[in-house]
């Protein structure tokens, strides 16, 4: 499995605490991911997990972390991309369907914005709520006026 | 010239008994046909994973509880589950089978009250009062264990809060030895009705192909015809010891995704029996110091123990770098949690994967054209909890 992964060119293949986990360059992201997908013998079929974790202090900020699973190998992976402030990133609802939702999660808890997304707008906050409340520099107890 | 056909707007919920919580969603109607279905979620979103980076790993576990609260037991192991991993803690097999049936007892808990108003929702009122006589024996064991009915937090990092009360296999028994009756008392009520097989066959179809690739896991899943269940694919909490089958439908609508529901239910009373003949003696947590609590009794008689407790308490520990992802098969589905921690007592990045939330993702696609019941079949059909979309 690995081996399969790692012939991908320039991603970084190693073993985490529970799975293997891939970190990839955000440009070569869908690429690797619609590899994932449509490679036969790999076969990644389920989306388990899209979600974004914030880091201020580093630069790219942001990382975006997949789980995706696939059924005949009965394996789970994670796919981590650093994400600039500002920057977008390639949606994968064109691979899985089910990432519809849960990349309008990422873009109302952590404001990345998805290229070719069917519909991309908040969905656990209000439409008019003007901040991202998971990024690390949004207070716990909220924000007054908001 | 074609002409533009003109669809009415309808505003289902969010105070509507029939969506199961909270939930709004926006129709388009042409007639009496769903054109277009938009749901909108958020109205029960307390930022739970918000909350879960200020608190430290010992409170986080209250906040599982009041995911799905209709299977409280099975939240707090998939996280328990999660910071065991991280910490590489083996549970001792006392705990495991608690743990299984604990978690066995929930998915019971959950299928009865969704048995209960999704058949309320199409009109056969007296299997809820059915299905909550037997869920209220389920919510006594829990109490019995914890003090709490809905949120018992009893299972904890390391093992269980503590060991089974007096009196406790007794009544476990009971409900164990009764229960496949009460199923089949459903079964007769409902498989072979007429009024419900007109209100679920073919209705919210989803094919095999398309619940794979929108995620869906659970009954939504197996309802479809994938045999796939978590607690077999990657066994956790021991789950490997016991002997059980995975119903799974074929046609991938309502009333396959009952009948998938309804077996469930069989197969956890088989899993408990089992686990009520497995129940080894022995202790009930894991000797981790670090994040374990002293026993009571010695909190009580010993300062060494209470400064002990105060410490962990207070959240003076450290955790191991890294990051973990770990899931279980809860009632609805793939409950996961993932977590980043930065070697402190509070997690750095504390991540839910609610299955209720993908599956509800596919409700437009499976009431595309159907009629406004049906809407509300189908709802009571994937089996929601907002709580748990929502977080």
């Amino acid at each position: 499995m690995k081996e399969i992964i790692s012939s991908f060119a320039g991603v970084e293949v190693y073993d985490g605490i529970d799975c293997i986990t891939v970190k990839v360059e955000k440009d070569k992201l869908y690429d690797f991911l619609k590899f994932l997908k449509t490679n036969e013998s790999l076969d990644f079929n389920m989306i388990v997990d899209i979600t974004a974790v914030d880091y201020p202090e580093e630069d790219p900020r942001f990382e975006m972390v997949y789980h995706v699973y696939s059924i005949k190998n009965n394996v789970r992976i994670r796919v981590k991309s650093r994400v600039k402030e500002g920057d977008s990133v390639d949606s994968a609802t064109s691979l899985w369907k089910g990432a519809e939702w849960l990349e309008r999660e990422v873009y109302d808890m952590f404001g990345i914005r998805f290229n070719n997304h069917p519909d991309l707008r908040r969905i656990l906050m209000t439409d008019d709520f003007k901040y991202h409340p998971l990024r690390k520099d949004f207070p716990l107890q909220g924000i007054e006026e908001s | 010239m074609s002409e533009q056909k003109k669809f009415m707007t309808l505003n289902m919920g969010p105070q509507h008994p029939a969506t199961h919580g909270v939930l709004k969603i926006i129709l388009e109607l042409d007639g009496e046909v769903v054109h277009r279905a938009i749901p909108v979620i958020g109205h029960l979103h307390r930022g739970v994973e918000k909350l879960g980076e200020a608190r430290t790993y010992i409170q986080n576990i209250v906040y599982t509880d009041r995911l799905d609260y209709t299977s409280a037991m099975i939240n707090n192991l998939a996280y328990c589950l999660a910071v065991e991993k991280l910490m590489g803690i083996e549970v001792p097999e006392r705990a495991k089978v608690i743990r299984v049936i604990m978690s066995e007892l929930s998915r019971i808990a959950a299928h009865l009250i969704w048995l209960a108003t999704h058949a309320l929702d199409i009109g056969a009122m007296t299997l809820y009062f059915y299905c909550f006589r037997e869920r209220e024996k389920i919510l006594d064991m829990w109490e019995m264990v914890s003090g709490q009915r809905l949120t018992p937090s009893y299972i904890r990092i390391g093992g269980v809060l503590s060991d089974l009360p007096n009196g406790f296999m007794d009544r476990l028994k009971s409900f164990v030895d009764t229960f496949d009756a009460y199923v089949d008392e459903y079964d007769k009520l409902l498989t072979k009705n007429p009024i419900w097989i007109a209100r679920t066959k073919g209705v919210g179809v989803i094919s095999k192909e398309d619940a794979i690739n929108w995620g869906l896991t659970g009954p939504a899943l197996r309802g479809s015809g994938v045999k796939f269940d978590y607690r077999k694919a990657q066994p956790y909490s021991g789950y490997e010891e016991y002997e059980f089958d995975i119903p799974v439908g074929s046609a991938g609508d309502n009333y396959d995704r009952y009948l998938v529901r309804l077996e469930e239910m069989r197969q956890s009373n088989r899993i408990l029996k089992q686990a009520i003949k497995k129940l080894p003696e022995g202790p009930i947590k894991a000797h981790v110091p670090e994040i374990v609590f002293p026993e009571k009794e010695k909190v009580l008689t010993n300062i060494e123990a209470l400064i002990h407790q105060f410490k962990i308490g207070c959240g003076n520990f450290s955790m191991p770098k890294g990051e973990v992802y770990a899931s279980v098969e809860n009632a609805k589905g793939e409950l996961g949690f993932y977590i980043v921690s930065d070697g402190s007592s509070k997690p750095y990045r504390f991540r839910i994967k609610s299955s209720c939330f993908i599956n509800l993702s596919a409700l437009p696609e499976m009431v595309k054209g159907s009629m406004i019941a049906d809407v509300v079949a189908v709802i009571g059909s994937i089996d929601i909890v907002l709580g748990e979309i929502d977080r």
